[in-house]
C-alpha cells in the first residue's frame, strides 16, 4: 500500500503548510491593524499641512518657488515604494509593473530610480536601471525620520538639477484587501487646489514667501511619509489576503486528498475481503 | 472669559488637544503669545518651548520647529515635526546629550566634529531641559 502511505504523507505536509499560512495570516492581520492605526494618526497632520499650504499658495506667487517651477526636459526620477519581503500575492509585482508602465508612458530615457523596499531595489538593480538610491529594511514602524531621509534624497536630485521631474509610484491603500497602485508627480510639487471660498484674511509671519519656503519641503516629507505608511499597510493587507487564499487552497487540497485516501483505503479493504472469501471458497 | 481650542499635531500622532486660555511659542522672529480671538495667522515656529495655559494648569512641550496657525474661529493648530510633552522627556538623557554636544563643540577644529550638527544637538537638548524643568518648578 505504498500509495496510501504517500497520500497520507501528502496530507500531512499540506496540513503543515496550512498551519504556516494560517499563522502568517494572523500575524499580518495584527500588523495590518497597527499599520492602519499609524496611517490614521498621520492623517490630521497631513490635512492641516495641506490646509495651510493652500492658504499660503493663494497669497503668494507660488510659481516662483524652486520646488514648484516646472522645467522643460525629459529627465525623470522615479521613487518606487515596494515591500521588503514577498509572500504577499502580486503586491510587489504589480507595483513594479505599474512603475515600468509609467516610465514607458512618459518615454523617459534612462530613468533614475530611487527604490524603497528590497523587492523593488532587486528588480531594478538586476535589470541595470540607473538606481540612484535605495532604502531597505525600514522595519515595521515607519517613523517620520525615515520619510525625511527619503524625501531629502529626492529633493537633492531635484534641486541639484539632475532631474526635471520626480514621480512617486506607491500602493494607495483603499481597504485591507485592495490597493490602487498609483503614479503621482512629486516634484515639481502640485499645490492643492484652493476650495474657492477664501475665508478670513490671514496674517503670515514673517512673510508669505518665507512661510512657503518652510512649508514646501515639509509638505514633501509628509507626502513621502504617507506613501510609506500606505505601502506598509498595503503590504500587510496583501499578505493577509494572499495567506487567506493559500489557507483555503490548502483546505481544498486536504479535502481532495482525504477523499482519494479514503477511496484507496476502501478499495484495499474490499480487496482483502474478496481475497478472504476466495480463500475460504477454495478450501471447500 | 473666553477660551480657545488648541491642537498640537505631529506626523506621527496628535500630541495635545485641549481648551486653553493662552498659547505661547517661539516663532522664527520672536516669541509670540496667542490669546482667544486672535486674528487668523500662520507663522513659522523655531525650535523651542510651547506653553499652553489653561484655567490653572500649564501644558509644556518641547517642539522642534514647525508652524502655528490660528484659524478664523480662533482655533489654534501647531504643526510640529516632533513634539514632546514635558513629562515625557527623559531629563537624564537630555542632560547627557547636552554634555556630549558641549564636549564636541569644545573640540572645534577637529575635522571629525560637525559643528553645525553639534550645535543643533545642543539646542535640542537645551530646549528639552527647559521644557522639562519648567514643569518641576
Amino acid at each position: 500500500m505504498a500509495t496510501m502511505r504517500d497520500i497520507r504523507r501528502r496530507i500531512k505536509s499540506v496540513k503543515n503548510t496550512q498551519q504556516i499560512t494560517k499563522a502568517m495570516k494572523m500575524v499580518s492581520a495584527s500588523k495590518l491593524r497597527k499599520a492602519q492605526g499609524a496611517l490614521l494618526s498621520a492623517r490630521p497632520y497631513a490635512e492641516r499641512m495641506r490646509d495651510v499650504l493652500m492658504r499660503v499658495a493663494a497669497k503668494t506667487d507660488a510659481s516662483l518657488h524652486p520646488l514648484l517651477v516646472a522645467r522643460e526636459g525629459n529627465r525623470r526620477a522615479y521613487l518606487i515604494v515596494t515591500a521588503d519581503r514577498g509572500l504577499c500575492g502580486g503586491f510587489n509585482a504589480n507595483l513594479i509593473r505599474k512603475a515600468v508602465l509609467t516610465i514607458r508612458e512618459h518615454g523617459t530615457e534612462d530613468p533614475m530610480i530611487i527604490a524603497v523596499g528590497r523587492k523593488g531595489r532587486d528588480y531594478f538593480k538586476r535589470r541595470l536601471f540607473n538606481l540612484v538610491g535605495d532604502f531597505t529594511g525600514l522595519g515595521e514602524n515607519i517613523s517620520f525620520s525615515h520619510a525625511k531621509t527619503v524625501a531629502d534624497a529626492v529633493r537633492e536630485l531635484y534641486t541639484h538639477n539632475l532631474v526635471d521631474e520626480v514621480w512617486l509610484v506607491y500602493p494607495h491603500f483603499v481597504n485591507p484587501v485592495t490597493q490602487r497602485h498609483e503614479a503621482v508627480r512629486l516634484l515639481p510639487l502640485q499645490t492643492p487646489e484652493s476650495t474657492g471660498k477664501l475665508e478670513a484674511e490671514y496674517v503670515f509671519e514673517p512673510t508669505p514667501e518665507e512661510v512657503l519656503d518652510h512649508l514646501l519641503p515639509r509638505y514633501l516629507n509628509t507626502v513621502v511619509f504617507r506613501a510609506l505608511l500606505e505601502a506598509k499597510a498595503g503590504e500587510h493587507g496583501a499578505r493577509m489576503a494572499a495567506m487567506d487564499a493559500a489557507s483555503s487552497n490548502a483546505e481544498d487540497m486536504i479535502k481532495r486528498l482525504t477523499l482519494i485516501y479514503n477511496r484507496a483505503r476502501q478499495a484495499s479493504i474490499t480487496r482483502e475481503i474478496s481475497e478472504l472469501v476466495a480463500g475460504a471458497e477454495a478450501l471447500k | 472669559m473666553s477660551s480657545m481650542q488648541v491642537e498640537v499635531v505631529t506626523p506621527e500622532r496628535k500630541v495635545v488637544s485641549r481648551e486653553c486660555k493662552m498659547v505661547s511659542a517661539r516663532a522664527v522672529d520672536g516669541d509670540i503669545g496667542i490669546l482667544p480671538r486672535h486674528i487668523p495667522l500662520v507663522t513659522v515656529l523655531a525650535p523651542g518651548v510651547v506653553k499652553i495655559k489653561g484655567e490653572s494648569d500649564v501644558t509644556t512641550l518641547a517642539v522642534s520647529g514647525g508652524f502655528l496657525e490660528v484659524r478664523p474661529d480662533s482655533r489654534v493648530t501647531i504643526l510640529a515635526e516632533t513634539a514632546e510633552l514635558s513629562n515625557e522627556i527623559d531629563v537624564e538623557r537630555a542632560r547627557k546629550a547636552k554634555q556630549r554636544a558641549e564636549d564636541r563643540l569644545g573640540k572645534l577644529g577637529n575635522p571629525d566634529v560637525d559643528a553645525i550638527r553639534s550645535e543643533i544637538a545642543l539646542r535640542k537638548a537645551m530646549i528639552r531641559l527647559e521644557a522639562a524643568g519648567a514643569k518641576k518648578e
